[in-house]
């Protein structure tokens, strides 16, 4: 037990004032006042937390909601058919498409954001492509738009829900699938009615995975989007960095964890029912 | 488990799966074509002078100075400490262990841009001067939980008996750890090194929450730079970054003490069986 503190307490201690007070300071700050140069003026109210409800920033919310839904589920579906290939391929194989997956979810952020805007920029293949078809385009908007930053979601956020998916079909009861075959099924009946009602939770799990970072995701949206798309991310950074608002951005960021919080609890009940 | 058989998945999944391979390096590949490539009046011409102008840019070298600082630094700090958690976490209770178990799991679940202001307004209320300091105790803590979970998964598939008999020849706690448990841990230690190491030397959003000015890491100056506009010679930045992590996450993923924990991962009881 001695032992235990002596090993242990560090790293307790460390957690402790590097995460726990952190957070709860964080909370504080979310009920405190904007001070007038911008610091923070420690009246207690729940301004900001009105604030959220705001048609401005409802939109923001609704619009981050409808990214982070749309990346986690494109994710899942498009990582539960990959999964599916990679855990039936050939032995000798397997361990190099885990790998193929595994090393662009370990490399920076940045360069893979970076490597999607070398594709549309102005000398880049991809226009270049398109004056070659004739096909008329805005170079502006190429290089900035809703559709980027989709594309960019999607495959940034793609391992996450390939690599546990992948976990849970290398311990799938294959013999199902034959059983399904032998009775006559067609393979988009097998994914529909054996796989995705067998991996339920495994499945569930890898949407989770992917909404939570997709909900807050700054970098994607900032240099893909250009300045049009304002999420989540963007608000709170910018009230963080830019215009000084701390005891708002601290709402916000609160007000994010709770939607987080209450998805997964969502999806905990949607396990449970049948 | 039920490696007997498997029925080969139908051609639309093995579709998806080289569309999605596709995706993800289609543009790492344009990427790193465009640092080798320089337009001239004739036409497009193969090139190394961009790799060169890298080499040759002082404010690139200081940024890749103090990556390393930063990345080295929290690694050995944060495989240190997550090593003692995980053992004692692994010798049962003693009082905190529950609150140790929460918080390394909450720093795993918890949003990225939720911890970087949580420390940029705790560095802000302690009268923390920001900078290369205050970016390593960040990379410490979110490293920490990561070396938690590599050393833990090898202590449960270690055997007990050697540090019970250690014990019974008279091994005092210090030495008991020296001699016989910190040798059988090697594997997983560099293990835990390397993924810290790659943790903290690809982070963007919480270094550029917390650092000092003028302090840029290599990701951070990319961003800025990017920001006014790609050229070849970022593209021979980024293609360097790129090799650079792509050879530590070989090498980490080589070590033995990585397929301790994928095999930990494996072992757990299903749901589906």
């Amino acid at each position: 037990m001695k032992s235990g503190v002596r090993l242990g307490g560090p790293a307790l201690a460390w957690l402790c004032f590097f995460i726990l007070a952190p957070l709860g300071l964080v909370l504080l700050i979310s009920f405190a006042q904007r001070g007038i140069y911008g610091g923070i003026q420690w009246d207690f109210g729940a301004g900001n937390y009105s604030r959220l409800f705001s048609p401005e920033t409802l939109l923001i919310v609704w619009d981050s909601l409808r990214l982070a839904f749309f990346t986690a589920v494109v994710c899942v579906f498009l990582g539960l058919l990959s999964a599916w290939a990679m855990a039936t391929a050939s032995e000798r194989r397997r361990p190099w498409l885990l790998g193929l997956i595994a090393l662009p979810f370990l490399t920076n952020l940045i360069i893979r954001v970076y490597a999607v805007k070398s594709v549309v920029a102005a000398n880049g293949p991809l226009p270049f492509l398109l004056t070659l078809l004739g096909i008329e385009f805005d170079p502006f908007a190429l290089t900035a738009n809703s559709w980027l930053v989709a594309y960019g979601m999607v495959s940034s956020y793609l391992p996450f829900a390939v690599l546990p998916l992948y976990g849970a079909f290398e311990k799938f009861d294959f013999t199902l699938v034959e059983a399904a075959q032998d009775l006559g099924a067609g393979p988009w009946k097998i994914f529909g009615q054996v796989i995705v009602p067998a991996l339920r939770g495994p499945i569930l799990g890898a949407f989770l995975l992917v909404f939570i970072p997709c909900l807050g995701e700054y970098v994607i949206p900032d240099l893909l989007g250009g300045a049009k798309s304002m999420l989540l991310g963007n608000l709170i950074t910018d009230q963080f960095l830019k215009a000084r608002d701390w005891p708002f951005g601290a709402a916000v960021s609160v007000g994010m964890m709770g939607l987080l919080v209450l998805t997964g609890l969502l999806l905990r009940v949607l396990r449970r029912t049948k | 488990m039920n490696e007997r058989r498997r029925v080969k998945a139908p051609w639309f999944a093995r579709a998806v799966l080289i569309l999605v391979l596709l995706a993800l390096y289609g543009p790492l590949l344009v990427l790193v074509a465009g640092s080798f490539l320089e337009s001239t009046a004739t036409g497009l011409v193969v090139t190394g002078r961009w790799f060169i102008e890298v080499f040759a840019d002082t404010v690139l070298g200081g940024a890749l100075l103090n990556s390393l600082i930063v990345a080295f630094c929290s690694a050995v700090c944060a495989t240190v400490l997550g090593t003692g958690a995980a053992i004692a976490l692994h010798r049962g209770p003693f009082p905190g262990r529950q609150v140790l178990r929460g918080l390394s799991f909450v720093s795993l679940a918890l949003p990225e841009i939720v911890f970087a202001l949580a420390l940029l307004s705790w560095f802000f209320l302690l009268h923390w001067h920001l900078s290369l300091v205050t970016v390593i105790a960040a990379h410490i803590t979110f490293s920490l939980s990561y070396v938690i979970l590599t050393v833990s998964a090898r202590l449960s598939t270690m055997d007990q008996s050697l540090e019970d008999a250690a014990r019974d020849l008279g091994a005092g706690e210090w030495h008991l750890l020296r001699r016989v448990i910190l040798p059988l841990l090697k594997p997983s230690l560099i293990a835990a090194f390397l993924l810290s190491f790659l943790l903290s030397f690809d982070d963007f959003l919480i270094t550029f929450f917390v650092n000092g000015v003028g302090r840029d890491t290599l990701p951070i100056k990319l961003y800025t730079s990017m920001k006014m506009g790609l050229t070849p010679k970022l593209n021979a930045l980024a293609t360097l970054m790129w090799l650079g992590s792509a050879l530590l996450i070989i090498l980490a993923f080589r070590s033995p003490g990585f397929r301790d924990v994928l095999k930990a991962g494996e072992d757990k009881p299903g749901e589906n069986e």
